[in-house]
């Protein structure tokens, strides 16, 4: 299994020591190129529109597209749970839409209203610490979206199919426990033929 | 997660991370200098992660002279309406009160700048008093840990703002972190003398000793000006870069800064740096740092 970690900008390196920790083989995408042989694809945190701007500049954007269409796994951020989502609002922007759901950038408000809580979550009995920075809010989820994890009524943490995202960042913890649900699901890729 | 600082009365452990953790969303990215709306916007579609606003750019400040200070609420809060992405704003070398102000605004960062007049030439800002983040500029890895140790989240290069001129960057790049791997050499009994040396809080150098790099994100400014010099910076270590006057006294503003930011994720692939290089129009014109005046440095602010 090999695992990609767009690397354009933001946070990538932290993703890079979460995988480190848990033994798993992972190459740095910056070009159409890199994303041979991936079998999941971490959009990590950063700046979400300097993020769109280079992907369509570097040509990842169609080639993240194909990978979605042929199978490939997929653990959004932050900023990359906005790239992951159906639509972007405040302001309106250009995203990737492989999941359905609807993603308000910025709406906790600016740095001070970042912060570390520790919530429930549906993937294991005891509560998770998450670091949320700057973070966006899921505003609407559809129907094929389930919710993991919520703070003050909103999801923070969804799945859809293969495509995992998170409104905060859990490569800022020493929990892994969100990078091995997501290895799980890169791992039961069954790419055609 | 070990972070090599201690909670020291005022912050809680975690509000350190997430000062930390937006300078870690700002890696691989551009900060870029606005002085207006207008120009805050050409920095975000341009590709821009974060913008400081101000109210003069370091080469004006250079020109015209006077006492530079922080900027006016009105032109922060304008640039704040306009654009999404991080802002942060510059405060002077011990001016808290400055700072303050910065953070009852709610700017997203703040740049205790020796771009700016020094309101206190002993005391830097005590940073972990705030509850908005700080960076910081050094010239060398005494000075960063230092600023760490006040509380700065985030360290770059000083440089030598509104030059144009990369050198100085370069010297303090190479500066710290050469000292840094040094440390790396040495056993645990030399470190208290490395301490008193580099005029450096212990646990600070211990952590660099142990791990060969900062405690926060290390970003570059002071002279960047063309996509090469950003590709330069990040090549000798830089996690990300700043650019000042170098994008606004261009003759392409919106161009250079697009250019900057392509060279700064691409910085490994010169083909892509050169890509970024071509049909650039005219850089801003810089300065010679070895025929400019002791007094007329800005790096010197601030020790």
């Amino acid at each position: 299994m090999l695992i990609g970690i767009l690397a354009i900008q933001g946070d990538f390196e932290a993703h890079a020591r979460a995988l480190d920790k848990l033994g798993v083989k992972y190459v740095f995408v910056r070009t159409p190129e890199d994303l041979q042989g991936v079998d999941g694809l971490i959009l990590p945190g950063g700046e979400s529109t300097t993020h769109m701007k280079l992907l369509a500049e570097t040509g990842l954007e169609p080639a993240i597209r194909q990978m979605a269409a042929n199978g490939g796994a997929f653990l959004g951020t932050c900023a990359g749970a906005i790239l992951l989502a159906r639509e972007v609002k405040s302001p309106e922007q250009n995203s990737l839409g492989l999941a359905d759901m609807t993603v308000m950038r910025n709406a906790y408000g600016r740095q001070l209203s970042s912060d570390v809580l520790t919530l429930p979550t549906k993937l294991r009995e005891a509560p998770l610490e998450m670091v949320f920075i700057r973070a966006p809010i899921i505003e609407k989820t559809g129907p094929r979206v389930e919710i993991l994890a919520e703070r003050e009524g909103k999801p923070v943490l969804v799945r859809q199919g293969k495509v995992m995202a998170s409104t905060f960042h859990p490569e800022l913890t020493s929990d892994t426990t969100i990078h091995e649900q997501f290895l799980k699901l890169a791992c039961n890729n069954n790419k055609k033929p | 997660m070990d972070n090599g600082v201690k909670n020291n009365g005022n912050g809680h452990e975690n509000l350190w991370r997430v000062k930390v953790g937006l300078a870690e969303m700002l890696k691989g990215g551009v900060i870029m200098d606005v002085t207006t709306a207008e120009q805050a916007k050409i920095a975000e579609d341009a590709g821009a992660c974060a913008v400081m606003a101000l109210e003069r750019v370091p080469a004006d400040i250079r020109k015209e002279g006077g006492v530079a200070r922080m900027a006016a609420p009105r032109i922060i809060r304008e640039i704040m309406d306009t654009v999404t992405i991080p802002v942060m704003a510059k405060a002077r070398i011990g001016h808290f009160a400055e700072a303050q102000v910065l953070e009852a605004l709610e700017v997203d960062y703040i740049d205790e700048s020796e771009v700016l007049t020094p309101a206190d030439e002993e005391n830097h800002i005590w940073k972990h008093s705030f509850k908005v983040p700080f960076v910081c500029g050094a010239r060398n890895l005494g000075e960063a840990l230092r600023r760490i140790g006040e509380g700065a989240a985030m360290i770059r290069t000083k440089g030598e703002a509104g030059s144009g001129n990369i050198v100085e960057a370069v010297r303090h790049m190479r500066t710290i972190v050469g000292q840094m791997k040094r440390l790396t050499t040495l056993g645990e009994d030399q470190l208290m003398h490395e301490a008193k040396e580099l005029g450096a809080p212990l646990d600070l150098v211990q952590y660099v000793a142990k791990n060969g790099k900062l405690p926060v994100p290390n970003f570059s400014a002071g002279g960047i000006a063309t996509p090469a010099d950003a590709a330069l910076m990040m090549q000798l270590g830089a996690e990300a870069v700043f650019v000042g006057s170098g994008i606004f006294k261009s003759s392409d503003p919106a161009k250079r800064a697009k250019a900057i930011v392509y060279a700064t994720t691409n910085y490994q692939d010169a083909k892509k740096v050169l890509a970024a290089s071509d049909e650039l129009g005219e850089a801003m014109k810089g300065l010679d740092i070895r025929q400019m005046e002791e007094k007329d440095l800005l790096q010197t602010r601030g020790w």
